[in-house]
């Protein structure tokens, strides 16, 4: 199957980036370096290409009972501009994905949402909202949007007077004198940037502060070019998110390969057991009883680098998990990781070995995210 | 985008260079491996005093995003390892064919070098 490419994949590449494919899509890995990239955000403010995040429009008398059924989180919370985190979960409460739903002003008088599947997950995504629907016999319009908007992430400590500064306007009564700096965390408006109608949100996956917008695929090169900062590519997010704690699908947590709970993955604060939702009595019973296996940080204490996939062992060489994350934190110069182990060995400041091309190497389990941030 | 390749020394298919001074074999990689590699974060090297065989694995190099195993270019002993690059691993990144070697090989017999790469033959091989 051929690769889906981002709108700016030629600029891109006269940009002189590399590039890698995720999630079915030939994306840009790095522009300039990681270490150069991934410090711009954590410095100053750099711009990310995620147009291979999925985009799922949804509104209708009923499309808040199935947003609601298909998510684990509340979105009746929601008004017009808010944002909210969620996992998407089957029967048995395993996440499926981890996403973002916007709720956008309303259509026609019916509550409208937009919401982000990972890369490659938009077309099951969008078959699974269709299937419930017409389960459930509700009323609700379902639109695969994925190749109508491509996405950008500006994010870093200046994300916010850079973004200011290129948006014309904003309109919600969130952005109370037309700026996005108004915005608070999870808080999204209608803005315009050079003429073009654009979706801007404080929201970000990089552990900095930042916005992410969602603009017309046709006018993609016209944004990002309004935008002077440092380009930034998926190598600099993948370091960027792990040093935040952040789950990365397909790899923290993955249906087929590594199924797992909100509650083992961290991410028990996107359920809220008090809404009825697939999976709902499969995670109220594991939140009753507790899990045996979670998602934890840690730090390589001996030389090396720990990756995806290498055993995680207790200081007596018996393996016990594995890790899902691993990386060279340019940050903290330090071999950081996350990984599934049993929960008696998950407390900050527990000893641990990753077993690194054959060789245990010493590991500490740290609270993370491993950086302060925002 | 062009790469170095300097015609005073030889090269592997994987990547590493093999420059020869006084009957030693100084050892690292190229220009554009340590592009394509990225930011270079680790390399575990031998000690001095181990043998190593020509197109065996001698270390192990690692950038932010990817693992690569390392080739000696000849046969022989490791007289000197360059200790420098385990507390600044960025030197392979900045200066490849210079501060960032890796090395230093006693070859048990310098015509091994004659089996790899020229210059020419490299440039080739990454164009």
């Amino acid at each position: 199957m051929p690769l889906q490419t981002p709108p700016l994949r030629g600029i891109h590449d006269e940009r002189g980036a590399k590039f890698t494919e995720f999630g079915g899509w030939d994306m840009p890995v790095e522009f300039d370096s990681i270490r150069t990239e991934h410090a711009a955000v954590r410095e100053d403010v750099g711009i990310f290409d995620v147009s291979h995040m999925g985009q799922i429009h949804v509104t209708g008398p009923d499309a808040t009972e199935l947003m609601q059924r298909l998510t684990t989180n509340d979105v009746s919370r929601l008004s017009v501009g808010d944002a909210q985190y969620a996992a998407i979960t089957d029967e048995d409460g395993t996440i499926i994905d981890d996403t973002v739903i916007y709720r956008l002003p309303d259509e026609g008088g019916e509550a409208t949402y937009l919401f982000i599947p990972n890369a490659g997950t938009d077309e099951s995504t969008h078959e699974r909202w269709i299937s419930y629907r017409n389960e459930w016999d509700l009323e609700a319009t379902v639109d695969n949007r994925t190749d109508e908007y491509a996405m950008f992430a500006v994010q870093g400590p200046n994300a916010a007077t850079l973004v200011d500064d290129v948006v014309d306007t904003a309109d919600t009564a969130d952005a109370i004198d037309g700026s996005v700096t108004d915005l608070s965390r999870f808080e999204a408006t209608e803005s315009t940037i050079d003429g073009v109608e654009c979706w801007t949100a404080r929201t970000g996956y990089t552990g900095e502060d930042g916005f992410e917008l969602l603009v017309p695929w046709t006018e993609a090169e016209r944004i990002w070019s309004a935008f002077d900062c440092q380009p930034c590519g998926l190598g600099a997010r993948d370091t960027l998110r792990i040093e935040a704690g952040l789950l990365l699908a397909g790899q923290d947590f993955n249906p087929e390969d590594n199924p797992r709970t909100p509650y083992e993955a961290g991410i028990g604060f996107t359920v809220d057991l008090e809404t009825e939702f697939v999976g709902r009595d499969a995670l109220a019973e594991i939140e009753a009883e507790g899990v045996e296996e979670q998602l934890v940080g840690f730090q390589l204490i001996d030389r090396g680098v720990p990756r995806h996939g290498y055993d995680i062992t207790n200081p007596e060489s018996r393996v016990i998990g594995t890790v899902t994350s691993g990386t060279m934190s340019p940050t903290l110069e330090q071999a950081i990781g996350l990984g599934y182990v049993p929960v008696e060995y998950a407390d900050p400041g527990t000893t641990l070995q990753v077993v690194v091309r054959g060789q245990s190497k010493k590991a500490r389990v740290e609270q993370t995210p491993f950086i302060d941030t925002q | 985008m062009s790469f170095d390749v300097p015609d005073d020394r030889r090269y592997l298919e994987s990547h590493e260079w093999a420059l020869e001074t006084d009957g030693v074999v100084r050892v690292g990689i190229s220009d554009f491996a340590q592009d394509e590699l990225g930011d270079v974060v680790f390399v575990e090297l031998p000690d001095e005093g181990d043998e190593v065989e020509q197109e065996a694995e001698f270390g192990v190099i690692e950038s932010i995003k990817a693992v690569s195993d390392l080739y000696a270019p000849v046969s022989g002993e490791v007289v000197s390892v360059h200790e420098d690059l385990f507390d600044a691993p960025e030197l392979v990144n900045e200066d490849p064919f210079g501060e960032g070697w890796m090395l230093e090989i006693e070859p048990d017999d310098t015509a091994e070098l004659e089996e790899l790469l020229s210059a020419d033959e490299y440039e080739d091989q990454i164009a």
